[in-house]
């Protein structure tokens, strides 16, 4: 592992596999999305409405899997102080934002013609807009200092303590009332989702999957390159 | 002991109290952090009907009647050990039906819920209409709604 912690063989790999998770990203996505529009059932109680899951499950399990990855990456900064961990933490907190955004601009679009309300301070909800928030809040704090490194120091530290929330999100339907129903997939019997609405739902998520990674890899070796030129520079006027 | 050994411990043992602190300040606001009481609840534990409430439940079978403008809606709201009546004028979700999931917001009194706002709850299985309805009729519908 501290083999490809390394900025040079990081680009060499990244750069190979880029073309291939972008492409496949668009392909799944796009598949998955005309069976999820055009080409599966409507459901049995919410008709049609059902379709905004195709968007919004995928966005909410990227979300959650995003905040675990930069909680992961920030501690094995504060940990082995690899900077391309760093790097991959900085990286990750807007692509996490974004999907965070979607999955709670989906879900009060969804909530409006099912529930009857754009929005309800339930566990659930609640704690996802608390996710949205520490993402911004990482993003602040990893350019509030002069010295980026402090910076780093500081945001890993949040991003860790805020770690926290994401088990609260995962069983806050469990745990609590909330408007919100409980999970469908990740149950120990079988899925509650049929077949025919299951394969449009995890081939966006593929879809999600490679396309976070094809991002985060352009994020990176564009913060790496940015890096270099800064290091040109100081020699330079040095 | 080396710095990065020092590191691993010490980030892993923050995280772990920050686990237990956060562990038992959900458990104490337990009462709080819940979105709706069940008719249960509302029986058995002392909740403070005074003020507004949310109750939620299943829209017991056989209990909807509605004035015949519409507006007007009674009900009864079930946890299928308790349930409570409830009244409710104005604009209903779509999903609200009998032995579907609801959530009312209002006030109790007389041992009458007198509903502001009804939301629409629903589970977590999503299947087309045929898979549903020939589920129903080989006998094997685990789902909550039985109808």
């Amino acid at each position: 592992m501290h083999k490809f912690a390394n900025p040079a063989q990081f680009t060499k790999i990244a750069s190979r596999v880029l073309p291939w998770t972008s492409s496949f990203a668009a392909v799944c996505s796009l598949f998955g999305l005309y069976f999820g529009i055009f080409d599966s059932p409507a459901d049995y109680q919410q008709g049609e409405t059902v379709r905004i899951m195709y968007v919004h499950v995928p966005a909410a399990w990227m979300s959650l899997f995003i905040y675990s990855l930069m909680a992961a990456a920030s501690a094995s900064f504060l940990i082995w102080k690899h900077s391309l961990a760093d790097i991959a933490a900085r990286s990750l907190a807007p692509i996490g934002a974004a999907f965070t955004a979607i999955t709670l601009i989906t879900g009060a679009l969804w909530g409006q013609p099912m529930w009857g309300t754009w929005w309800v301070w339930d566990a659930r909800l609640t704690s996802v807009l608390v996710l949205f928030f520490l993402y911004l809040g990482y993003m602040a704090l990893v350019n509030a200092f002069d010295d980026p490194e402090k910076g780093s120091k500081a945001a890993a530290g949040l991003a860790l303590i805020g770690f926290v929330n994401v088990p609260i999100i995962k069983f806050s339907v469990d745990w609590w009332n909330t408007l919100h129903q409980p999970a469908s997939l990740s149950r120990l019997d079988a899925p509650a989702i049929d077949i025919s609405m299951l394969t449009p739902l995890l081939l966006m998520a593929l879809g999600f999957k490679l396309l976070l990674i094809s991002i985060l890899i352009i994020k990176m070796r564009t913060i790496l390159i940015e890096k270099r030129i800064e290091a040109k520079q100081l020699l330079k006027s040095g | 002991m080396t710095p990065t050994r020092r590191r691993l411990t010490f980030i892993c043992l923050g995280f772990l109290s920050l686990l237990v602190a956060s562990a038992l300040a959900l458990t104490a606001f337990e009462d709080t952090l819940v979105f709706f009481y069940s008719p249960s609840d509302i029986k058995e534990k002392s909740i403070n009907t005074d003020k507004q409430i949310r109750i939620g439940g299943l829209v017991k079978s056989g209990s909807l009647r509605k004035s015949e403008d519409g507006i007007l809606v009674r009900f009864e709201v079930t946890d299928l050990k308790h349930s409570i009546p409830a009244v409710y004028r104005g604009p209903l979700p779509d999903l609200f039906r009998e032995n579907q999931g609801v959530v009312a917001e209002g006030h109790l009194s007389k041992g009458i819920f007198r509903a502001k706002t009804i939301l629409a709850k629903h589970d977590e299985n999503y299947m087309p209409k045929e898979v549903a309805d020939s589920l129903k009729k080989a006998g094997k519908w685990k789902g909550e709604n039985k109808n």
